[in-house]
């Protein structure tokens, strides 16, 4: 599904990234994890067109999005959501995830200002489906506030919904367990299940262990910018290597 | 000869104009560099120089130096008052809000000016007198003399300032890093004010010795203030150098502009270049290239 | 019962009766006059809203393209005779043409350095307006200008002017209201709040930006049109850097975002110069002043004012009405 070729990031003088490859399989949960400064955000905004990588290119399904920008990805299949959650805070609950379905839908200025027929039954469409969304997040009785008042967790939990909105076939999502708590966590890995089992693959970067063990099918370790090892979770847990470098200074 | 003596006062009168402009647009850089704010009200003060300076000799009929000496001090109090007032309680509001602020600050004072000496223009009388000198067949006023002496000491003073000073040197601290500017016990408040006083009394002064070649009004601010922008946007931002080469070059472009092409359009030349500059390449022609961040 | 939508349409029902029974109540007062201008200043801010209030661009050159379209209405119909509705459209098109083409550069700057590129842009056309003397007239004006007319219906007077400009503003309104709710306006709202996920979420920004501050060239000039067939005059004077920060004090002070608000903000500082004389001095300090008060205390802008106020009340009553009940 995701193909990384050779990801080489350099800024000015410090090399990010190094020469990273690995695939993503169609339908997985796949976690990258590695210690703080390791690069996984980075990759993170490289696979997502927000960086371009200094070497390397990036394959979604085959196709090459090495160098397109961001917003031709969510048509293409591709979102993500951000560590710092990046919700449209002034806009209500329901809106933010309209504009989810916003590679779903076409209406122009013309005929958004006029109020052509097909708009009015597009406009219908991106509301019922947006509240479908919310229903399946759980946010269904609080489409009308603000974005902004929302609770931390709930809040991730809109920014996940936005963006399943797309209809995604594959969703990224960086570090979505900071700051909940462990209830909330665990209604996370419930949510990634019942994402990847309506088809979605999904990559989470992650820090919490528990987490990442429970859910994800294959797990990459990153480490100072390089891959340090790919495989599923019991070999990662053995793997003295990622041992030595990450999990047992935790 | 005479193309020659032609072109040699375009030369002069546009690096005369290009010191003011290198000097207001050092204002600029200096709050940018401080705290990453533009500040919109820049060209306020370097009007306020020259109006002030007016004031006190015509109306209090102080002799020059005290009047300047006192409108410069006055400007730079103006600048203090601004950050207080406008630009700290609003440090961490919406980038949006606080441009509309600045410009409605910029727009206060001059709304100020204009109640308090009308539209009319104000002229100030030249520093040492209007006898020419007379150098390879141009005219050298003295107060052209006055103009490039005062910037290269002000230049001057800034490089001992920021170089060897220590307050000019935890003002440079500031602008790499804030915070670790803070947690070495600099009083970054402090500096942010420093800095707002440094910039209007440099554009006040820059106001007072223009003053006696343009005339003043209330609403020289507005032009002056934009081309200096232009020359530190040229300079790329810098407290030195390149804000100097970056005021120097458009003035000259703008003299020779006006002198060979067209005078009435001399303003639209100084505007048409920033845009040039800001659509091609906003880091400045004498600027370094900023790289990607984190 | 009363949905969001149909509230909508309820209120920009009774929003066009009031505006278009207004002159019988009017009829033969000065203040038919002013409230013709109330109507171009309107149409203006809606359209630099739709730029600063919702893709949340500033904009300190909007000024130009209100005179793009009254100078090249005035000269076109002036030495061509060509019928002023086509060059209406001529005006609208070229208007729109240099927004779009200066948009790209000009949108991918921000904050500051927008505001002083645009800044900049209308001082360029400004003394483009005044130094053009053989096609603009220059600074003394151009006069001459020919009244619009529908075959021998003639807007010459302030009755036929009002309904003129209303019918265009109501319009004007009306389709902004319609983008400020539908997908677009979702989308330039969720570029104003956070760029990134907008960009995430497939929305093209820097296309978007394009296309909003076209719409409001064309607005804008399409205000200009009619500005100089009804005074059949105009001079560069009133196309200048303080015209906009007129427009852009009218749309803060109205509200960023609020359609409705840029008729308050437009009415307030239309009518304000009528009702204080010695308003013409304080006019640049009190500007300042709004900007400064309304973005550091009242952010929404009056609409959020009276929304917060109407609010309040209804609070108030239902809990009048619940204590009604229990006794």
């Amino acid at each position: 599904m995701l193909r990384l070729n050779g990801i080489t990031k350099v800024f000015g003088g410090l090399t990010a990234l190094e020469d990273v490859s690995f695939a993503v399989a169609e339908g997985s949960i796949t976690g990258v994890i590695g210690p703080n400064g390791a690069g996984k955000t980075t990759l993170f905004n490289i696979v997502t067109g927000l960086y371009t990588q200094t070497t390397g290119e990036v394959y979604l399904g085959g196709k090459n999005i090495s160098f397109l920008n961001t917003e031709e990805l969510a048509g293409l299949g591709l979102v993500r959501t951000f560590q710092n959650v990046e919700l449209f805070r002034k806009m209500t609950v329901l809106e933010n995830v309209m504009v989810g379905l916003h590679t779903k839908s076409r209406s122009g200025i013309f005929s958004c200002a006029f109020k052509l027929p097909g708009q009015i039954k597009e406009e219908k469409f991106i509301r019922e489906k947006s509240l479908e969304w919310l229903k399946f997040a759980g946010l269904a009785d609080m489409a009308d506030i603000t974005a902004g008042n929302l609770p931390f967790g709930k809040g991730r939990l809109l920014e996940i919904s936005r963006a399943l909105a797309a209809g995604p076939k594959i969703i990224l999502m960086d570090e979505p367990a900071a700051g909940l708590n462990s209830r909330e966590t665990a209604e996370l890995a419930l949510l990634i299940r019942r994402i990847q089992a309506s088809g979605v693959t999904v990559v989470l970067v992650e820090h919490d262990m528990d987490l990442v063990m429970d859910v994800c099918h294959a797990i990459v370790v990153l480490n100072l910018g390089k891959k340090l090892a790919e495989g599923t979770p019991r070999q990662i847990q053995e793997n003295p290597a990622v041992i030595s470098a990450y999990l047992g200074s935790d | 000869m005479d193309k020659f003596s032609q072109l040699f006062q375009y030369i002069l009168s546009g690096l005369s104009n290009g010191a003011i402009y290198a000097l207001i647009g050092f204002g600029f850089a200096v709050i940018y560099n401080a705290t990453g704010i533009i500040n919109f009200a820049q060209g306020e003060f370097v009007m306020l120089g020259g109006m002030l300076t007016i004031f006190f000799l015509n109306v209090l009929k102080l002799p020059l130096v005290p009047a300047i000496i006192l409108s410069v001090i006055i400007s730079t109090i103006a600048g203090v008052l601004f950050e207080r007032l406008a630009i700290r309680p609003l440090k961490d509001a919406n980038p949006l809000s606080l441009i509309i602020i600045t410009i409605g600050a910029s727009i206060f004072i001059r709304g100020a000016a204009m109640l308090i000496w009308g539209k009319d223009t104000h002229a100030l009388p030249a520093f040492s007198g209007d006898n020419p000198l007379y150098i390879a067949g141009a005219t050298i006023l003295p107060q052209h003399l006055w103009i490039f002496g005062v910037t290269i000491l002000i230049i001057i003073a800034s490089r001992i300032f920021f170089n060897y000073s220590v307050a000019g040197k935890a003002m440079r601290a500031c602008s790499y890093n804030p915070r670790a500017a803070g947690l070495v016990g600099i009083n970054v408040k402090n500096m942010v004010m420093l800095s707002f006083a440094l910039s209007s009394a440099i554009g006040s002064l820059a106001g007072i010795i223009i003053a006696p070649l343009t005339m003043v009004s209330y609403d020289v601010g507005v032009m002056l203030g934009l081309k200096g922008f232009c020359a530190v946007i040229i300079g790329g931002m810098s407290s030195g150098m390149g804000t100097v080469m970056g005021g120097l070059l458009l003035g000259l472009l703008e003299s020779l502009g006006a002198g060979f092409i067209s005078a009435s359009y001399k303003d639209a030349i100084a505007f048409i270049i920033l845009l040039l500059i800001l659509f091609i390449r906003p880091e400045g022609l004498f600027g370094k290239k900023e790289t990607e961040r984190f | 019962m009363l949905t969001e939508k149909r509230r909508q349409i309820l209120i920009f029902f009774v929003f066009a009766v009031i505006a278009l029974g207004a002159p019988f109540f009017l009829k033969g007062n000065y203040l038919l006059n002013v409230f013709v201008f109330v109507g171009i200043n309107t149409m203006l801010a809606v359209g630099l809203n739709l730029l600063l209030g919702y893709a949340g661009q500033i904009s300190l050159g909007h000024a130009a393209f209100f005179g793009m379209g009254a100078y090249i209405s005035g000269i076109v119909t002036t030495r061509f005779g060509v019928d002023p509705f086509l060059v209406m459209i001529l005006s609208a098109f070229c208007a729109g043409t240099l927004a779009f083409a200066i948009g790209f550069p000009i949108l991918k700057l921000k904050g500051h350095y927008l505001a002083m590129a645009t800044l900049g842009f209308g001082i360029i056309m400004y003394i483009i307006f005044n130094e053009t003397v053989d096609w603009t007239g220059g600074p003394s004006g151009l006069s001459g200008i020919p009244n619009l007319r529908i075959g021998s219906l003639v807007f010459d007077n302030d009755l036929n002017n009002y309904y003129l400009v209303w019918v265009f503003t109501l319009v004007v309104m009306l389709l902004s209201i319609n983008l400020s709710r539908s997908r677009i306006g979702r989308a330039l709202r969720a570029i104003n709040d956070s760029e990134v996920a907008a960009r995430v979420m497939g929305v093209n920004a820097r296309i978007l930006k394009v296309h909003i501050i076209t719409v409001s060239a064309v607005i804008s000039a399409v205000a200009g049109s009619l500005y100089a067939h009804i005074m059949t005059f105009i001079a560069p004077a009133s196309f200048g850097f303080n015209f906009s920060v007129e427009l852009l004090t009218m749309v803060v002070i109205g509200g960023l975002g609020s359609i409705y608000g840029s008729f308050l903000g437009a009415a307030i500082l239309t009518m304000l110069p009528e009702f204080l004389r010695m308003f013409q001095n304080f006019d640049i300090i009190i500007y300042g002043l709004m900007l400064i008060l309304m973005t550091m205390f009242m952010p929404g802008g009056l609409v959020s004012g009276i929304e917060a106020i109407a609010g309040f009340v209804a609070a108030k009553m239902k809990g009048t009405k619940d204590s009604d009940a229990q006794a």
